[in-house]
């Protein structure tokens, strides 16, 4: 069999192959390095020929420039506040109605999970117009908790939560938790959490990322500079007459460096999470 | 299980003595039933909090955006019944074609190619000799992890309309004159589609990847000694077992491309509401909403593009899905 396959691919087609995927790569990368050329360019270097594809030395400049525009900190801040409520809240919620799916029998489960897998169908920008006015009224525009309400709704978490109970924890231990006395809840803290840890790392990674990349409900509900998340403040920069390609491009870079830091730090759990949120 | 958990409790006590064997049965079973009267309780009320939070900011403003879709409301005076004008209004707006037209031909360019690469690239990355397979897989998914307006922003300084942008300079390289990525009908389509193309492919090419690596072996060894060479192996053996994950990728890049809106905006910044080479059917409501404050249009802008959803999402995956069972029909 290996003798076949080597005789089948000849080195000259898995150089292609290399090559191939070499551009592939550099395909991948290279927006990303240009982000870094540009956020250390003088915004002069825009309108050189042949355009500047080395870095240079005004990395600090620019990004001052992008504090001039809008408060960076601030809106890094806020995104990270909404991204670990939210993904708090989801996995906890997700968790114990996964835990329910699973393990308890009750009349209309069926019924219920359908319902939760056809939540999935309805577009998010179906209600927009009426969210935007019900957190108006709830005096909740241009605050962090009206941005936060709309994603604790997750209907895949609960989805894969279930998938991971009913396989993961074990019928016995929970029978034997029972006999000892021990309340549904207690179960689900003391049993259930500790094993499901694993399967949180997961979700943790899709509720986040999904909920700091989200941009139409920001755009819709924050108004106010102060109040604005990364993904908000960071369309302001270009909202200008006079762009300025190597500030925006420099508000950019270190809004994306922490993300990119610890995308490949944990890549390998980056990319089980898509194959596990979707495979499933 | 239940069994195995009664037989530890009359190992665990069994130097019980037989008188009182019937009182413990009763009141082991007085017990179960209240144990499922309360797993009972526990699994509704474990499952409470998405209906609540779903009926109050998922349910109810659908139901009500279908209810707002059929008055006039200018978001302050009192709403007007006006039955179908609301639609009758959007469908006669030739803008709000263009949008659909926009939307189509941009979820083509950037949606179709992705599908298609995306196979070949995990096809590729699956292969057995292939060395730094692990790297290339970072690579390639990495686009994937920044946001959709950093993405637009990055393209929009690699695609401005300066005869100096780098795309500009490599086209004037191969003698192509300079275009205007953000103002003309297609440089502003195509940046885009390229961009989504660019965000996407390496998360579609993660999905087939999990697909091809759940295929069994055997079949390619057997392919193998059958003679097949990679390229037949890809076609007759990859493409027809990777059918489940084909048809998740189309239904979700086909109800994503439906719903793009934050790419142009970002992309075009103080243009994206005035001009319509790029605007989107969501950018068409944002705007009717939010810039001309014509909710009642916007609702019914948003149900029609719920209907647009469900058939191009329908169509898409059932062409797949009966593509392969006719192929299926000709082997047979």
């Amino acid at each position: 069999m290996s003798k076949l396959e080597k005789r089948r691919s000849t080195p000259v087609s898995r150089i292609l192959i290399y090559v191939l995927l070499s551009i592939v790569s550099l395909f991948s990368l290279f927006p990303f390095y240009w982000m870094f050329v540009m956020a250390t360019s003088p915004s002069s270097a825009y309108n050189s020929i042949p355009p500047t594809v080395t870095p240079g030395s005004f990395l600090v400049d620019n990004f001052n420039k992008v504090l001039d525009k809008i408060d960076f900190f601030q809106a890094m801040w806020n995104s990270f506040v909404v991204c670990s409520i939210v993904t708090m809240v989801v996995l906890f919620i997700s968790s114990l109605a996964g835990f329910a799916f699973a393990k308890f029998k009750f009349r209309g489960k069926n019924i219920f999970f359908t319902a939760i897998l056809l939540t999935m169908i309805i577009p998010p920008q179906l209600g927009l117009i009426p969210q935007y006015f019900l957190i108006s009224k709830a005096g909740l525009l241009d605050t962090l908790p009206g941005v936060m309400i709309l994603f604790f709704l997750n209907p895949l978490g609960i989805f894969l939560m279930r998938q991971y109970i009913s396989e993961s924890v074990p019928d016995e231990l929970i029978e034997a938790a029972k006999l000892d006395g021990c309340s549904n809840f207690k179960i689900y803290r003391s049993i259930v959490l500790p094993i499901i840890l694993p399967a949180f790392a997961t979700l943790g990674i899709i509720v986040f990322s999904a909920a700091w990349g989200e941009f139409l409900w920001q755009f819709t509900v924050l108004r106010d500079p102060e109040k604005y998340t990364i993904q908000v403040a960071l369309a302001q920069l270009s909202n200008t007459q006079n762009v300025d390609f190597g500030m925006i491009l420099s508000g950019v870079f270190w809004a994306t460096v922490p993300l990119l830091i610890i995308f490949l730090l944990f890549n390998r759990l980056f990319i089980s999470s898509i194959t596990e949120g979707s495979v499933k | 299980m239940h069994a195995e958990s009664n037989k530890e409790k009359v190992s665990k006590k069994g130097g019980v003595s037989v008188y009182q064997e019937p009182r413990k049965e009763k009141v082991k079973k007085k017990r179960y039933r209240s144990e499922e009267k309360k797993d009972m309780i526990s699994g509704y009320l474990y499952i409470a909090p998405f209906f609540i939070i779903f009926s109050l900011v998922g349910l109810y403003p659908a139901l009500f955006s279908i209810y707002l879709g059929f008055q006039k409301w200018n978001g302050l005076s009192p709403m007007e019944f006006v039955g179908l004008s609301n639609f009758k209004i959007v469908l006669t707006d030739p803008l709000f074609w263009k949008s659909v037209y926009n939307t189509i031909v941009m979820g083509i360019m950037g949606t179709a190619p992705q599908l298609v690469f995306g196979i070949i690239f995990a096809f590729l990355l699956n292969l057995a000799f292939l060395k730094f397979k692990h790297f290339f897989r970072v690579t390639i998914f990495m686009p994937y992890i920044t946001s959709m307006v950093a993405v637009a922003l990055i393209f929009s300084v690699l695609f401005s309309d300066h005869e100096s942008s780098l795309v500009n300079y490599l086209l004037s390289l191969a003698g192509v004159d300079p275009v205007n990525w953000s103002s003309s009908e297609w440089g502003t389509k195509i940046a885009i589609s390229i961009m989504v193309f660019w965000r996407w492919v390496g998360y579609n090419t993660i999905i087939y990847l999990a697909g091809i690596q759940s295929i069994p072996n055997d079949l390619y060894e057997a392919a193998t000694i059958d003679g097949a060479n990679k390229f037949q192996q890809l076609i007759y053996i990859t493409m027809p077992m990777l059918k489940p994950f084909i048809i998740l990728t189309v239904f979700t890049s086909t109800v994503g491309a439906l719903q793009l809106f934050s790419e142009p905006t970002v992309f075009l910044g103080n243009s994206a509401f005035t001009r319509d080479e790029a605007m989107t059917i969501v950018m068409y409501l944002y705007r009717d909403a939010f810039k001309l404050q014509s909710f009642g249009t916007a609702s019914a802008t948003a149900i029609i593009l719920l209907v647009l959803i469900t058939v191009f999402a329908l169509i898409n995956t059932s062409l797949i899905a009966g593509n392969g069972r006719k192929k299926r029909g000709e082997n047979a």
